[in-house]
């Protein structure tokens, strides 16, 4: 175990690549859905507001 | 109309591309998770050390996949920003910048790994090859195309403004490859190969192909992951996208 | 109605824009100036030692002459966009693209022309070889044009925005990249008494591509960015 970690040597160089790699695609799985969140709260709400308006002046 | 132009007719229609997206993403991220784990487990433990590079060698696994998507990603988002701007598409423009970012990070991925890479095979961090100069270059062409887009008000206005400057970038790409490789051969620069083993041997080949798959897979999902939020933001008057948010019923009343 | 014919709607736009240079002929040297003090900047930093400025002289002056040329770009459509004049050309029964053309030749003519005249005096200052001072002139009649052709086509693009500077560097250096390699790769190599053709004749042959293609990309983006 400790020799595949140490990657013959060069483990820090080959474990940073693969950490980039994974944490930059999490990111990217991360980002869409974070902004879907707010563009859904961003409609419900002004849906909400709307609706009060439309109740008021009925 | 035959079942394909009609099939395309109907992803291109908001809704119905909302909809199919929303079934299909869950499986693109899985099955692109599990054929990188199995690529990943293949090219980490599987494959045998080479024995110029030693382990080294194994950032190819994620160097080269991401090498090719960024290319890749730049040419699926050339293709739409086409359709875009001649048949104004909306799905096309949407795609199109929905796969700015994904390119762009698949470029710096490919940058920082292969400056990790160049530290213990050149001794350096950057060096100025004609590939890793290109691929800066086209890391500031995506920079460009996501700046524009940014940049101006209107959505729509905006997206057809980038997806033209994404169509400049890709006539400018193969001429920014050929002129770094003539100043690099002129000022006799560093020509170290960066796939070291011209003859690469199977136990690699496979694992180096199924991340590459993989990456592909994943690509498609997180553009159509963002796709259907800027579809949600830009047609949030419509009668579907309410529904979509507050659940069937809400868009009559 | 009855229109005048596309060669004088371009000619009289070439006659227009070169007055309205004239009447305010004070910052038509703005570039000049500009890419004189980019120059002066180069031995303060690096030192007075004449071999070192020799060695990279070409290279500051072509950086220096393409980020001003790359300034003056953002006024190629500014004023013309402010008062409407624009949308005249854009509606005008005329070909966009031919009047784009002239456009961007007036502007050629107005910023990188007294760039290409100062250039031989920049170059004596930094030293560089007399040898390669007629290769580096050629390099820029064939380099600047081509470099308002591209940045044209990117200042077309947002040409609404109200801060336009640092997004328009964005645009335009990367499409920039292959042109200061070759004018540049043209001078180093006559530096080094090696064969210096080659890469001009690049330039010559993108500039012909780009005389051809540029306006009509350049009038296609302004469509876009002009609705």
């Amino acid at each position: 175990m400790t020799d595949f970690l140490a990657m013959g040597g060069y483990g820090a160089y080959v474990w940073s690549s693969y950490a980039i790699f994974v944490v930059a695609l999490l990111i990217d799985f991360l980002a869409p859905r974070l902004r879907r969140q707010r563009v859904i709260t961003d409609l419900g709400g002004r849906l909400k507001r709307q609706r009060k308006r439309q109740e008021k002046s009925a | 109309m035959n079942t394909l132009t009609l099939w395309f007719h109907q992803f291109g229609s908001p809704p119905i591309f909302h909809r199919v997206t929303a079934r299909l993403s869950p499986w693109l991220y899985a099955s692109a998770t599990l054929i990188g784990f199995i690529g990943l487990y293949g090219g980490l433990v599987l494959a045998p050390a080479d024995y110029q590079q030693s382990d080294a060698y194994r950032i190819i696994f994620v160097h080269v996949p991401c090498a090719w998507m960024s290319l890749f990603a730049y040419f699926f988002m050339a293709i739409n920003a086409f359709i875009a701007l001649v048949w104004r598409i909306k799905i096309s423009e949407i795609l199109a910048m929905a796969s700015a970012p994904i390119g762009a990070v698949f470029t710096a991925i490919t940058l920082a790994t292969g400056s990790i890479w160049g530290k213990p095979m050149w001794g350096t961090w950057w060096t100025w090859d004609a590939r890793l100069t290109s691929e800066l270059v086209l890391l500031f062409l995506y920079v460009g195309v996501i700046g524009l887009y940014n940049a101006i008000e209107d959505r729509r206005q905006a997206a057809r403004a980038a997806a033209f400057l994404a169509l400049v970038g890709i006539v400018n790409v193969p001429i920014v490859h050929f002129s770094v490789t003539w100043w690099n051969t002129l000022h006799q620069g560093s020509t170290v190969r960066l796939l070291g083993p011209s003859r690469i041997d199977s136990s690699m080949l496979w694992p180096l192909l199924l991340l590459a798959l993989a990456t592909h897979v994943w690509f498609f999902a997180s553009v159509f992951a963002r796709a259907r939020v800027s579809l949600l933001e830009l047609e949030s008057g419509k009668d579907w996208a309410r529904s979509a948010v507050l659940g069937p019923g809400a868009a009559h009343d | 109605m009855r229109y005048g014919t596309t060669a004088s709607a371009c000619a009289a736009l070439i006659r227009r824009d070169l007055v309205l240079t004239w009447r305010r002929r004070g910052d038509a040297l703005n570039p000049a100036m500009f890419a004189m003090i980019v120059v002066v900047m180069f031995p303060l930093a690096l030192g007075p030692e004449p071999n070192q400025l020799a060695r990279i002289a070409a290279g500051i002056l072509l950086v220096a002459i393409l980020l001003a040329g790359m300034l003056a770009l953002d006024n190629l459509f500014r004023s013309d966009h402010e008062d409407g004049t624009l949308e005249q050309l854009v509606l005008s029964p005329h070909p966009l693209s031919l009047l784009l053309a002239s456009r961007i030749i007036v502007h050629w003519l107005t910023t990188a022309l007294p760039l290409i005249v100062v250039a031989p005096l920049l170059a004596e200052m930094l030293h560089l070889p007399r040898s390669v001072l007629p290769v580096l002139l050629v390099a820029l009649a064939l380099a600047t044009p081509l470099l308002s052709l591209l940045g044209a086509v990117c200042v077309a693009l947002t040409v609404g925005m109200r801060r336009s500077g640092m997004l328009l560097a964005l645009l335009v250096l990367p499409l920039y990249v292959p042109v200061l390699i070759f004018a540049a790769g043209a001078c180093n190599a006559a530096q080094a008494g090696l064969p210096f053709l080659a890469p001009l004749l690049w330039l010559g042959a993108a500039l012909a591509l780009a005389l051809v293609l540029a306006p009509m990309a350049c009038a296609a983006a302004l469509r876009i960015s002009i609705t």
